[in-house]
């Protein structure tokens, strides 16, 4: 092992992420170049040229990584999963617990009806086959948030199992070459969330609020299919869009509505599975993929360097850029599941089986939930495409920003011009313009009435779309830059605009 | 009635002798003996403290005690999941009716810092005579 290597285990020196061989989805740690690996250590002239002053430099062969997600969504709803108190993101420390949440003792678990009609919508949506019959069973941890010294969760039986979900990555360097994958869904669960804890190193003690524990939570597992941080990142994106668009979770990941686990592990192609590692606290979009390829990474550098791979949980340090392995001196944990024994087996029916004279509250009907479904992001990307002919990725754009989907169909609605041109402005000015302002698509000064009018005007000619832009950018505030316009206007259609018309046009974009 | 008694209680025997009369955990050589290791994981996992001989006597005696039923030949039975698996599991509205007694609740905490509870720094690490102080299973 004479070549030197980048050492990245070495606390406050991370590596600063680096691309496997260009594309991340290829995982390989250097190209395939030179001949046998006896040869390590000596130069060839092919591996020379393929050497970068960022890519490890270590080993001949392939790399393929696997990652399977474990994916938690706080389910929207009133109250919590097994007792009636309130789920709230901010709320004074412990006022929105009940005597079951802090586990006193003669309390028991009462399910909720929502809760059980969320998971069953997020089956449907992943096209999983949702059990019948599921049961809830008890997993023991001792920690300070989690009162009774058990979560209640389905290990056993969950109530979803054997779907799939579609999300779609970029490949190659055009924005427009992008295919779609699927990774499937290995089961769907109900389960208690914990209370959360404090640590306060300097009096050397945990502050606890319960305030959460108890709240409702799908657990969606996802099979290790993905090979990237950007597969990943893909896959958990378009999960949430699925889950906003269904109202079963707010799904944001900045007020811990969903929080994602990932299991990676890397091995050559052909070759058997590697030992695995699960990364937790993977809570921010931003560093899921960036984190996801670390780890991979880490454990290619560390096998390529003769170490092994321990089947360990690692944290991601937001602030080093590198997984660090979570100190947990119990070794494996036993969590001596049981079944809930305060909790009968939990039965769905459909239109076939429902109990005749049930009370319709007191059962739950799998077809009723599916005819009433609300639209997945897929299909209306799909239709979108087909009304408009618009391009699948601006598609994906427009559903990708909240609000901005109906600002643009609310332009559509009293604009002459042609869907593409719509799209376009609405990705390109429009977003721009309220990306640099930092405003949200519901704080745009400029309505979709407004914006309508103004590429009315474009398309009658009466304005260059250039000079439409700069409308654009007075927003930010120069009155007197109208009269600049009104010039250009004149000057656009041969001084023909009459330009008190065109000031009073303009005026109105501007205050609207 | 007694010959009956009497050819189940055979067919129970032979069945018992079949899956090995041995309980999970314990030593395989022993007739249920539980090993000193397996006693530390249990006290780990539980917070149970065996302390005595006596204790550990007992627990054998109670396991030895479960697996006779072992000597039911269960064959083709379907297992049930609990006494109240027939009963209907109700489902409530999705209203808010509980919380809001913060007060109340801090009453049971020995310590208290403004409204949450006080507990050591993540889980003590269970063997005390670990030197590198408390280990931290934080979430």
């Amino acid at each position: 092992m004479a070549a030197p290597v980048l050492r990245w285990l070495c606390p406050g020196r991370c590596w600063a992420f680096a691309r496997i061989g260009g594309c991340s989805c290829h995982g390989r740690g250097v190209p395939t170049a030179s001949t046998s690996s006896g040869k390590r250590g000596q130069s060839s002239v092919a591996r020379q040229s393929l050497i970068t002053a960022q890519e490890p430099r270590k080993g001949d062969r392939e790399w393929a990584a696997v990652v399977g997600l474990e994916i938690h969504a706080q389910i929207s709803s009133n109250s919590k999963l097994f007792s009636g108190s309130q789920v709230h993101f901010a709320a004074p420390p412990n006022s929105l617990v009940s005597f079951f949440d802090a586990s006193l003792p003669g309390t028991l678990p009462v399910l909720n009806r929502r809760c059980v009609e969320a998971a069953v919508m997020t089956g449907l949506a992943l096209d999983c086959r949702i059990n019948k019959k599921s049961l809830f069973d008890r997993k023991h941890y001792f920690y300070a948030d989690l009162p009774a010294g058990y979560q209640i969760t389905q290990q056993r039986l969950p109530i979803a199992v054997d779907g799939s979900l579609a999300y779609s990555v970029c490949v190659g360097k055009k924005l427009g070459q992008a295919v779609t994958r699927t990774v499937r869904v290995r089961q769907i669960q109900l389960e208690q969330d914990s209370g959360k804890s404090l640590h306060d190193d300097l009096r050397s003690q945990t502050l606890v609020d319960l305030n959460r524990a108890g709240v409702g939570l799908l657990e969606v597992v996802l099979e290790p299919d993905m090979s990237c941080g950007e597969e990943a990142a893909a896959a958990v994106r378009e999960l949430q869009l699925i889950l906003q668009a269904l109202g079963t979770s707010r799904a944001i990941m900045a007020e811990g509505q969903l929080r994602v686990d990932a299991n990676i592990s890397v091995h050559h192609p052909g070759e058997p599975l590697g030992v695995r590692t699960e990364v937790k606290n993977l809570n921010s979009a931003r560093f899921l993929a960036r984190a996801i390829d670390y780890e991979i990474q880490r454990q290619i550098s560390e096998l390529e360097n003769g170490g092994e791979i321990l089947n360990e949980t690692r944290s991601f340090d937001y602030k080093l850029g590198c997984t660090v392995p979570m100190r947990d001196k119990e070794g494996k944990q036993d969590y001596r599941f049981m079944p809930e024994p305060n909790l009968p087996p939990l039965l769905l029916y459909d239109s076939a089986s429902l109990p005749a004279g049930a009370d319709p509250q007191q059962v739950i009907n799998i077809d009723r939930i599916r005819e009433q479904l609300p639209e997945l992001p897929s299909v209306t990307r799909e239709k979108l495409v087909r009304r408009y002919g618009m391009l699948p990725e601006h598609s994906f754009a427009l559903l990708n920003e909240v609000g901005l989907l109906e600002f643009f169909q609310n332009v559509m609605k009293e604009t002459r011009a042609e869907p593409k041109k719509v799209a376009s402005w609405v990705l390109n000015t429009f977003l721009g313009f309220l990306k640099q302002q930092n405003l949200a698509v519901s704080e745009s000064p400029v309505t979709p009435s407004a914006l309508a009018e103004l590429l009315n005007l474009v398309e009658r000619k009466a304005i260059s779309s250039s000079a439409a832009k700069q409308v654009m950018d007075l927003k930010k505030g120069n009155p007197r830059a109208i009269n600049k316009l009104i010039g250009l206007v004149r000057k656009a259609t041969l001084g023909r605009a009459d330009p008190t018309a065109i000031k009073e046009v303009l005026e109105r974009q501007l205050s609207g | 009635m007694w010959a009956r008694a009497a050819c189940l209680g055979l067919r129970a025997s032979a069945a018992a002798q079949r899956r090995g009369f041995t309980s999970a955990g314990a030593d395989p050589q022993g007739s249920g003996r539980v090993t000193a290791e397996l006693i530390e994981h249990l006290e780990r996992l539980a917070l149970v403290d065996f302390g005595s001989q006596e204790a550990v006597a007992r627990l054998e005696k109670a396991i030895a005690f479960a697996d006779r039923l072992r000597a039911v030949d269960t064959d083709g039975v379907e297992p049930m999941e609990s006494v109240l698996e027939d009963r209907c599991l109700y489902l409530r509205s999705d209203n808010v009716v509980e919380g809001n007694c913060v007060e109340e609740l801090l009453q049971n905490s020995h310590r208290v810092v403004e409204e949450y509870f006080v507990a050591p720094p993540g889980n003590i690490s269970w063997s005390k005579l670990d030197e590198k102080g408390p280990s931290h299973t934080a979430e």
